[in-house]
């Protein structure tokens, strides 16, 4: 299997449940921008460098994550609306392990 | 009155290619930017980053590749207006159009392309209640006379390079520097903060880390903040000072060209992909990152194209009634408008015995 499910809560306090592909070196991110769950232009603006925050999102589920770089934690430590669960979508790459992963986007900022 | 033949906004990796393509056609340009130097996002977000999907260039760090457009373009002299954002647009009877900045200053064209990328650059504000209220009464989001701070009392809040570099400079300036960050670490070049250490061993900089600011204080004008301490939540720390600087890096906005009067799809704005990248505002062109079209695909190849398609359609736009077949730099060479003159050697036609 190639696809796992990913629910995703969007600015709004929508939920959607999403099917992400492990094989296509994608991350969360990207998967957000792919199914438009966030306005071009508010998320993904440096492009998946850690290096503007516009994909902070909390993780709401227990999934055992890959430890922050020091580059994530540098730019969360700078972002606004930050929680002991924010993580940096761009640094979360879609693996199987993350199947039934639920996350909440920060907001805008 | 600034006055060109193309005005173009952004002066990202798209905007300057254009000047190569416009000046090959013997048309002018200035170009507008929010930021204080050239480059866009590659300048201000990443210019130590490599970038491997330039044609011909396997691997050129952002940073490089600006200084190369500089290099090219600069026999055809473009004019900047740096650190201004376009504010209004409006167009004369004869056809052309005025645009005007923030700080007022007019830039008059028959031609304008924006090539603004994300938007431009707006600074990210801390979540503080009374923040705006004391916005240029103490608060300020930028460094734009560093003279300003001489002898006076400066908090700069911010973990991140222009924090550590303000921090070091205004050490000199100001009667006092106070550095606040949410961490202890630093995100910045290995000499900034080993810089910010020794100004700090030397009580030039008084740093207090972990902490946030939490509160502004002040009857009209900012006299005071209160900083918290993450490991001592219960004593605030009150600072009195002149001026606080938060520096939490920038956000991209659209900003006043949603109002133009553009058709806008996705935070972009909407072009003719068939044919000329132009809006449906005749002469207004959209290129780069900050136009969409189907299948678009923010590259920088791809605004490069674009520019150049932009050009040719902006000359005839010029010269109606003039006839013109695009010539390869090979064989025409570049001249510029500063009297320089690149070639092809010619060959050698000699005979071998």
């Amino acid at each position: 299997m190639t696809d796992i499910q990913i629910r995703i809560t969007d600015r709004e306090g929508e939920d959607h449940t999403v099917e992400a592909p492990t094989d296509m070196n994608m991350n969360l991110m990207e998967v957000v921008r792919a199914y438009e769950l966030a306005p071009e232009g508010t998320i993904g603006v440096c492009g998946g460098m850690a290096m503007c925050a516009s994909c902070q999102c909390y993780v709401l589920s227990d999934h055992e994550l890959p430890e922050k770089s020091d580059e994530e934690e540098a730019m969360l430590s700078e972002a606004f609306y930050v929680k002991e669960s924010s993580r940096l979508g761009c640094q979360i790459a879609m693996r199987p392990e993350l199947d039934g992963l639920h996350v909440e986007l920060a907001p805008e900022s | 009155m600034i006055k060109t033949d193309i005005l173009i906004i952004g002066a990202g990796p798209t905007g300057l290619f254009a000047v190569f393509e416009a000046g090959l056609l013997q048309l002018k340009c200035h170009l507008i930017d929010a930021l204080p130097q050239a480059g866009g996002q590659l300048a201000e977000l990443y210019p130590k980053k490599p970038i491997y999907d330039i044609p011909g260039f396997p691997e050129v760090m952002a940073g490089a590749l600006v200084d190369n457009l500089m290099e090219q373009i600069k026999p055809f002299q473009p004019g900047f207006t740096l650190g201004q954002r376009a504010e209004n647009i409006e167009k004369l009877e004869d056809g052309t159009f005025v645009v005007t900045t923030n700080e007022g200053v007019q830039h008059c064209a028959p031609i304008v392309a924006i090539a603004g990328g994300l938007g431009s650059f707006e600074p990210r504000k801390p979540q503080l209640d009374t923040l705006e209220q004391y916005e240029n009464k103490g608060v300020s989001y930028m460094v734009k006379d560093p003279e300003m701070y001489r002898d006076k009392r400066v908090l700069i809040a911010g973990g991140g390079d222009s924090a550590l570099d303000w921090s070091i400079f205004l050490a000199d300036i100001a009667r006092e520097v106070t550095l606040v960050h949410r961490r202890n670490e630093f995100r910045g070049a290995l000499d900034s903060v080993e810089k910010v250490q020794e100004l700090k061993n030397l009580g030039k900089i008084r740093l207090i880390t972990p902490a946030e600011v939490v509160q502004l204080q002040g009857k009209d004008t900012l006299e005071g903040v209160l900083v918290r301490r993450n490991s001592d939540p219960q004593e605030d720390i009150r600072v009195e000072l002149d001026a606080f600087i938060p520096l939490f890096g920038l956000s991209p906005k659209l900003g006043p060209i949603a109002n133009w009067g553009l058709e806008i799809e996705k935070n972009a704005i909407k072009v003719d992909n068939t044919l000329d990248y132009q809006t449906n505002i005749p002469g207004i062109y959209a290129i780069g990152d900050v136009n969409t079209y189907p299948g678009k695909l923010k590259l920088i190849l791809c605004g490069f194209h674009e520019a150049t398609l932009m050009c040719q359609s902006a000359y005839q736009r010029i010269h109606p009634n003039k006839r013109y077949v695009m010539k390869y730099t090979t064989v025409g060479g570049v001249t510029g408008f500063d009297g320089s003159k690149k070639e092809a050697p010619k060959a050698v036609v000699k005979a071998i015995d």
